[in-house]
């Protein structure tokens, strides 16, 4: 099939889609006057059922957790394909003194970036441990705070200090934090099955509402996330970075 | 009255540029960010579906139980799916830079031998 034909084909079927999603709202409530009644509901209970004020993380780690472990398993999965797809192919161990010269030599950095990112990798450490922590209270949770603590080693390898990223994504323990923050989440399910509740029942004691150790497992789920999806991050800057360097050293050869 | 169907539409649209990127591409690292925006098009249908006229964020930190707010179940919903999405860029990157090492290319045109 040539490219036009494609093109045109792709239009016609485009104008179809369209006037089937048109004729699919008719009879969706205009914007602003929703009533599902679900969300309704769980913003009136939430607080007091869950001691949890941020009614979003309340429903993702409780109210709809066996959803989100689904979701946590997604996540854990393609790390895992990247991983699978970008394991190294009998690289000889001599080449590890080669690549560290090689990723320093590509980064000339500015003094005004090297102290300004430096600077904002202490901040964004505290903000990323402060927004992961604090999922039941205030808009953030796991999965924001994961992904702000994840960006903290490109932070540093944007203000040339290689030798620290390269230190923090290849630490076999971000591969500890990826599977044990997935494994974590399923371990907690598991533990309210022994305290004779349903898989992912909130068991644990739900503390006083607006308190950081609050709303039981909401709040520790939401730590297991936050690991989990650092870890699964840095695992997936790992194996680019591995990737390149195995590239560049076939470019030398 | 037509306003009140705008985020829908807008929905829509975003969603058949993607797609329409996605036909037209030329490059492999081009298509999957066409991807990720004919995603990005379900955040703009969730967030409006469960949007409440006057109503604020469902957090009830600093405000009463009771207060009008926007529906909380659509927005677990894309929460989650913002970081997964991430992920599975990273996953169809990674293809695609194996794709190039095997083919030599990153024209979907030019990848039409499938090879085991």
């Amino acid at each position: 099939m040539s490219a036009r034909t494609r093109t045109t084909l792709f239009l016609i079927s485009a104008a179809g889609l369209a006037a089937i999603f048109a004729w699919g709202l008719r009879d969706v409530p205009p914007m602003g006057d929703y009533r599902g009644p679900y969300g309704y509901v769980l913003t009136q209970v939430a607080v007091y059922e869950r001691h949890a004020t941020d009614t979003v993380n309340a429903i993702n780690y409780d109210y709809r957790g066996f959803d989100t472990l689904g979701e946590e398993f997604i996540l854990f999965a393609s790390v895992l394909g990247v991983l699978l797809l970008f394991r190294p192919a009998g690289q000889k161990k001599e080449d590890a003194g080669k690549k560290r010269v090689q990723l320093e030599d590509a980064l000339p950095v500015s003094d005004t970036l090297r102290v300004g990112m430096q600077a904002m990798a202490a901040t964004m450490i505290v903000f990323g441990l402060y927004i992961a922590l604090h999922g039941q209270l205030t808009p953030g949770g796991g999965f924001q705070g994961g992904v702000i603590l994840a960006t903290v080693p490109l932070v540093v390898y944007l203000s040339g200090n290689v030798k620290t990223f390269e230190a923090i994504v290849s630490n076999p323990l971000t591969t500890l934090a990826e599977c044990g923050g997935a494994g974590g989440y399923a371990i907690i399910g598991v533990l309210a099955l022994l305290a004779g509740a349903h898989f992912l029942t909130n068991f644990v004691p739900l503390g006083k509402t607006g308190d950081v150790f609050s709303s039981g497992t909401i709040a520790i789920i939401s730590v297991t996330v936050g690991v989990e999806v650092a870890g699964g991050f840095l695992v997936l800057m790992q194996s680019y970075l591995r990737e390149i360097i195995e590239e560049r050293l076939q470019e030398e050869r | 009255m037509m306003l009140n169907y705008l985020a829908y539409a807008v929905a829509a649209w975003v969603f058949l540029w993607g797609l329409y990127g996605i036909v037209t591409s030329k490059n492999l690292v081009h298509q999957v960010v066409c991807l990720a925006i004919v995603q990005t098009s379900t955040y703009v249908l969730l967030l409006a579906i469960g949007y409440k006229a006057g109503g604020t964020a469902p957090i009830f930190a600093d405000i009463p139980v009771g207060t009008v707010v926007v529906d909380p179940l659509v927005q677990a919903l894309m929460l989650t799916d913002v970081v997964v999405e991430g992920t599975v860029m990273a996953l169809l990157l990674s293809m695609v830079v194996k794709a190039n090492e095997v083919a030599g290319t990153v024209d979907p045109e030019e990848l039409r031998i499938l090879m085991g």
